[in-house]
């Protein structure tokens, strides 16, 4: 690690292996470097969309300057660069998440349509009425909507795992819904809108007893997480490549061989068979069989150079620095009169949702971004979590590896601009 | 912090603090819509009595941010009285202050006179993703005119 071109030689006060180098990780990231209504960019919208380190940029660029072309249908040599790209990214995805090969690693377009997957192709042709899909009440709305979809084909029931006012799932009541009727676990590993980290490991566990598969949104996990699907022993495992650094566009669905080698496919097209006649069509080989017609090639690619970004840093460093933002942010934000937290898990990750008194969280945004500071607002894809704090929105700032203590400065000075104009 | 003032003017703040015909259902209500924006949850019910063609009374429900519950309470002041076609004109009086839009404009514009009070919404232009907040009870308060139940900014 003291290798890396982004570790600091010595720091007095921390171990020195696990320190960023935060100046010149911020010099990698150009959209960092601008003004924005005057003032210089403040991002803490990395929830939503994290910024892309000038090496993807350059690398997406090369690949449509020098390789564009088709992957596995051409013999000519800018066929074979691009599809040699496209596969050495699934190695790159297989180690990035301890896979045990790469027959598990499918590209889709994101998180979105890996869930969507799953239920069609895993959940489809296998569920009936009785049956029971197991999700908690803090998923995105793209670990809801699938399975409802699913529950509205099959006759199946979607059974939902509360949590408490702190935000953290109530693992008891996880235990008393897990039982023999159900068939499927869906689990959000860190939640978007609380920033609570779910404790995926031990619910795996414990589905696992029942012969229940569990799928693993990681959206808000992988860029702040070191993840190890083989250690976690899940099911499936979903990513966004543009919340890691990485193009929209694109994303990874990982899962178990046994699993994928049963399911049916999920689109049909080029690519995903190995013989068509108008008799039978044969399907190809694992993982060609879910990735029917021209993938996002230059996506993919990209995702590549994100990975060997982060492969350059070291993933704990990364989520110590975060978490002492996280706290450093936590403690001034407790202390600002009228100002409450939504989400206050123990164990809690990149994510900070509040509210101002009186203020709805869409006007605090527009004031911050006067002020240069980009954060969301809004109810973040989680109608059921407003609703359980009685809220219609939340403000949320979420961090990634390059934010540090002057971001989260000027975050608590636009939220004293937005109390002055709101209390005059 | 003065370019914000332009948009959240002390008008603005004062009808988000103290919103006009708020909550408000009149008795004899006869049309009624339900507004969301789906964007950032602002919903508004917007409830009116028309008699002979004219907004006899005017009130409000639900909840918005500051844009949207200022320029809801400041519609219901500005309609409340006015025969229903005036109301659909300084709608679009109020769109164009908003975006420029030229969509459904018929190209004629009073001058910014007709706007009184509604002026103060003129900062939203600045704010593109904000817009829909400001028309949001306008849409609402059009679709309950139209006999439409229900009216998004999508
Ligand atoms: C927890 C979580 N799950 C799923 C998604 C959906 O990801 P995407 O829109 O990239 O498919 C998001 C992104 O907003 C998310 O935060």
């Amino acid at each position: 690690m003291n290798s890396s071109p982004h570790m600091l030689e010595r720091n007095f006060t921390t171990d020195p292996e696990r320190v960023l180098d935060l100046k010149a990780l911020r010099a990698d990231f150009p959209a960092l470097h601008q003004q924005v209504r005057g003032h210089p960019l403040v991002y803490l919208d990395n929830g939503a969309t994290s910024q892309k380190p000038q090496s993807v940029i350059d690398t997406i660029r090369h690949y449509y300057e020098r390789d564009n072309s088709n992957v596995h249908r051409g013999v000519h040599t800018l066929s074979e660069r691009a599809t040699l790209a496209y596969e050495g990214v699934r190695k790159k995805v297989r180690n990035f998440f301890n896979a045990a090969s790469i027959r598990e690693i499918i590209f889709v377009r994101g998180t979105t349509e890996a869930i969507n997957l799953v239920a069609q192709s895993y959940g489809r042709p296998r569920f009936s009425a009785g049956d029971e899909i197991l999700i908690t009440e803090m998923e995105h709305h793209s670990n809801i909507v699938p399975w409802q979809l699913l529950c509205q084909q099959t006759g199946a029931t979607l059974k939902v795992v509360p949590f408490n006012d702190a935000g953290e799932l109530d693992v008891d009541a996880y235990h008393q819904l897990l039982g023999p009727k159900t068939r499927l676990v869906a689990v959000v590993h860190v939640s978007n809108s609380l920033g609570t980290v779910n404790p995926v490991a031990e619910m795996i566990k414990a589905a696992h007893q029942f012969d229940v598969p569990v799928l693993v949104d990681g959206a808000q996990a992988v860029a702040h997480r070191k993840v190890d699907v083989q250690a976690l022993d899940c099911d499936f495992y979903t990513c966004s490549a543009h919340k890691l650094f990485g193009p929209t566009g694109t994303g990874v669905l990982y899962a178990k061989e046994a699993l994928l080698a049963d399911m049916e496919p999920y689109q049909g097209g080029g690519d995903m068979i190995s013989r068509v006649s108008f008799e039978k069509t044969l399907y190809n080989d694992l993982p060609y069989k879910f990735e029917a017609g021209t993938p996002n090639i230059a996506g993919v690619i990209g995702l590549g150079a994100a990975l060997d970004y982060l492969d350059e840093l070291d993933m704990a460093a990364i989520a110590a620095h975060e978490d002492e933002l996280l706290d450093y942010a936590t403690t001034q934000l407790q202390s600002l009169p009228g100002v409450r937290l939504i989400g206050t898990a123990t164990e809690k990750a990149s994510i900070l949702s509040f509210c101002i008194e009186g203020v709805h969280p869409h006007d605090i945004s527009t004031i911050l971004d006067g002020e240069g500071i980009a954060i969301r607002a809004g109810h973040h894809c989680t109608m059921p979590v407003m609703t359980h704090y009685g809220l219609s929105a939340t403000a949320r700032a979420s961090f990634a590896l390059y934010n540090n203590r002057a971001d989260v400065d000027a975050l608590i000075a636009g939220i004293d601009k937005v109390k002055e104009i709101f209390q005059s | 912090m003065n370019d914000m003032r332009d948009l959240y003017e002390e008008l603005i703040l004062d009808h988000n603090r103290n919103p006009r015909n708020y909550p408000k259902k009149p008795t004899d209500c006869n049309c009624t819509a339900h507004g969301h924006n789906p964007l950032c949850g602002d919903e508004f019910i917007v409830n009116l009595t028309v008699e002979d063609g004219v907004i006899k009374d005017i009130g409000f429900e639900g909840a918005g941010c500051a844009i949207s519950t200022a320029s809801a309470s400041l519609m219901t002041e500005a309609i409340i009285g006015m025969p229903v076609e005036d109301a659909d004109k300084l709608f679009s009086e109020v769109r164009h202050l908003l975006t420029d839009d030229d969509e459904d404009d018929d190209g004629e514009h009073a001058d910014e006179s007709v706007l009184g009070k509604l002026s103060v919404l003129k900062g939203v232009k600045e704010y593109p993703m904000r817009v829909k907040c400001a028309t949001l009870a306008w849409h609402t308060m059009h679709a309950a005119l139209m006999g439409k139940k229900d009216s998004t900014t999508e």
